[in-house]
């Protein structure tokens, strides 16, 4: 598909209005990616003017920081500062919540300020604005996964919410939700190592919550959450009964 | 007069003991390193009214929270009975407010033994959680010992001060009747004049014993309270309010910078440098001192809840990672070193030991940093920074750390990106 890439555009004396921040995950994991074609997909449609960095766009730094890895993290952020700063970027649109949380709480204290949003935010724009329409069949009722990132740590539970209503759908909520979210289990750079010993791996809790929740779609806002469930999902063996999907992935499935 | 003099000489002694303790804790949490904390005094104060004086946080769970209220609020109103009690030690008089407060004073105290009575049940039934009904949070490894025993023993102490007020007060009424002149009234006071009521046939000799006894075992279960409460995770009680004021306004999902390493990256680039006033030569924290004084002032104000523990991902899974071990630990730690720095009188002195000898690597590498326990702290304590430096101290001093991180490592040192991949960062979109 065709996504503009930054550089090229302003090569061509263009600006594009919005970054779209594509992420590690989003570029490289091929469960993500799926998840960053159906958001592009989404901005192409809405006519959105925006652009990738691709190559020029590195780690945010995030896994690094929190595994105590500064000297790795200062090393990425001031680079992706130095390319953001020189593009002039004022509005970056994420689909994960960690690169959201290091771009707008991180990098202002290292010189670069942005205004940065999560897809979910982005996305309850365009949806309240008009510029891209939900088809007004209902569907099955869906389960909605606060990622800690998003949630807990940036308070942000209404905007998802909001977007899955837009839909002819009922939301149904885990046990522990919005500010009582349970983690997956990715955060704090664990989805780079082992666990510690413990009678259980944490998705797996998770996921029981999900199939608790009885309906046979959850919604997340986390490419790190995604795989978590869906792995947590298949440990209990109900992966054909549930889907996991991304914010993005629903609101495409159910675009007009 | 003996009696004067034996409280005036108690009090002495008890509040040159308290002194000391007290003393002890302010120069353990300044065992930490300077960290200067500035402005947004107005959200400061908002954050210690709503958190600390109003409990916001404890009302989440409602049925402790209000049986904690209820202990709460009787604690603050008994101070009142307390400013009396201590007029009435120094000057030898009995009830010194109530002639002056006249009706007031009825309802006061009424009020009182109300809030009283409020907070003996709240007490028993907190004994039978920890006890009897065993709350899973109240059972977990870092609370045998002295924890719990600690909080058993204020609960007990609880006990016993509020039998002590409506000893004190029923004999008092019944002495009133007695000798008007000797024992002012107070008018009718509903919850202990029920127990006036059977005191009729009581020899006076033997009221004034009780009431005698009733004022001192509340004057004494006071001051053992305050002896022992550097010792206590009951600390809280004050410590609570200096350390919602200094508690983190910063966005939760900032991790602090380290200037120096940006310094020496930005030279790497050829980036502008910026200049810093007081550089340090380690970073993150190995041990209290290399930790702030406020997240030393955290670790003094833990009420040792098990709130934080209760959401935490990783305990609930059964990892050895508590947060609220983490908290008690550098609490424990502090003490140590504290205690050796004084011993040797010397404010630099190093005991060979630090803080990974309490808080072991399995614990720190197991957090999400999820920031559940933060969440959840009706204190504001943020057990997710200390995990975070003991983490970076590590990892940047020691090179240590899971080996599992090794490859994420370098592929960002390598390819800026968690996976080392042969295709393009921008190929998903030809996929
Ligand atoms: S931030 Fe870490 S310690 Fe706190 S609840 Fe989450 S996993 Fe546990
Ligand atoms: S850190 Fe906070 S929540 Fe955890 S035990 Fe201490 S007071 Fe309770």
């Amino acid at each position: 598909m065709n996504v503009p890439i930054y550089n090229e555009v302003v090569a061509q004396g263009g600006q594009p209005e919005i970054l779209f921040w594509v992420g590690c995950a989003g570029s490289y994991d091929a469960r993500a990616q799926k998840i960053s074609r159906a958001f592009a997909e989404i901005l192409t449609r809405a006519g959105i003017s925006f652009a990738i960095l691709g190559e020029e766009e590195k780690c945010t730094g995030d896994p690094a920081r929190r595994a105590g890895n500064e000297f790795l993290f200062q090393i990425l952020a001031l680079q992706n500062i130095e390319t953001l700063n020189l593009y002039k970027v004022k509005k970056i649109v994420c689909t994960c919540p960690h690169c959201f949380n290091t771009l707008r709480n991180e990098y202002p204290a290292l010189g670069g300020t942005y205004e940065v949003l999560h897809h979910s935010q982005f996305l309850e724009q365009l949806l309240n604005d008009g510029l891209i329409k939900i088809h007004d069949t209902s569907t099955a009722p869906v389960t909605y996964h606060d990622s800690c990132y998003l949630g807990r740590i940036n308070g942000v539970y209404e905007a998802p919410r909001e977007v899955i209503g837009h839909l002819k759908t009922e939301i149904r909520e885990l046990k522990r939700s919005r500010k009582n979210g349970l983690c997956c289990g990715a955060g704090g750079a664990q989805m780079f190592k082992e666990d510690e010993p413990g009678h259980k791996r944490i998705n797996i809790e998770r996921a029981g919550e999900v199939v608790a929740s009885g309906s046979n779609k959850v919604v997340a806002n986390c490419p790190f959450c995604i795989t978590m469930l869906e792995d947590g999902i298949k440990s209990l063996d109900k992966q054909q009964e549930i889907m996991v999907l991304d914010l993005t992935e629903l609101i495409l499935e159910n675009c007009v | 007069m003996i009696q004067v003099l034996m409280f005036c000489l108690l009090s002495f002694g008890i509040f040159r003991i308290a002194w000391k303790g007290f003393s002890k804790v302010y120069f353990n949490i300044m065992l930490g390193r300077d960290e200067h904390v500035s402005g947004n005094k107005g959200k400061r104060i908002q954050q210690m009214l709503l958190f600390a004086l109003g409990q916001k946080k404890m009302f989440e769970r409602p049925v402790s929270g209000i049986f904690h209220f209820f202990i709460y609020a009787a604690f603050i109103f008994t101070q009142i009975e307390l400013i009396e009690i201590i007029s009435d030690g120094i000057s030898g008089h009995h009830r010194i407010f109530a002639e002056p407060l006249g009706k007031f004073y009825n309802f006061l105290i009424n009020f009182i033994e109300i809030l009283s009575l409020l907070a003996l049940a709240a007490t028993l039934i907190f004994l039978s959680r920890r006890n009897i009904i065993r709350l899973l949070r109240f059972q977990k490894p870092e609370l045998r010992g002295w924890p719990s025993m600690d909080a058993n023993l204020i609960l007990l102490g609880e006990i016993l001060l509020i039998i002590a007020i409506f000893t004190m007060n029923s004999a008092d009424q019944q002495l009133q009747i007695l000798e008007p002149n000797h024992y002012p009234s107070t008018g009718r006071l509903y919850l202990s004049g029920l127990v006036t009521d059977h005191l009729n046939s009581f020899p006076k000799d033997y009221l004034v014993f009780m009431e005698r006894a009733g004022w001192w075992i509340h004057v004494l279960v006071i001051y053992g309270f305050i002896i022992y409460l550097p010792y206590s995770k009951h600390l809280h009680i004050f410590l609570a309010f200096p350390n919602s004021y200094f508690s983190r306004i910063e966005p939760r999902g900032s991790m602090s910078n380290i200037p120096e390493i940006e310094n020496e990256v930005r030279g790497m680039f050829g980036l502008a440098t910026q200049e810093i006033i007081s550089p340090r030569d380690s970073f993150g924290a190995s041990d209290v001192t290399e930790l702030s004084w406020r997240q030393l002032l955290e670790a003094y104000s833990c009420t040792e809840c098990g709130r934080c523990t209760s959401v935490c991902p990783a305990n609930l899974t059964g990892k050895k990672l508590s947060p609220r071990a983490v908290m008690m630990s550098i609490r424990d730690r502090a003490e140590e070193l504290g205690e050796f720095r004084r011993e040797h009188k010397d404010n630099n002195a190093q005991d060979g030991k630090n803080l990974f000898d309490y808080i072991s690597r399995e614990e720190i590498y197991a957090c999400t940093s999820c920031n559940a326990c933060v969440e959840a702290c009706p204190v504001l304590i943020n057990p997710l920074i200390p995990i975070l430096e003991m983490r970076r101290s590590d990892i940047l001093m020691n090179s240590k750390g899971p080996s599992d991180w090794l490859p994420m490592f370098n592929s960002l040192e390598n390819n800026q990106s968690v996976w080392s991949m042969s295709e393009a960062r921008d190929a998903w979109k030809n996929h």
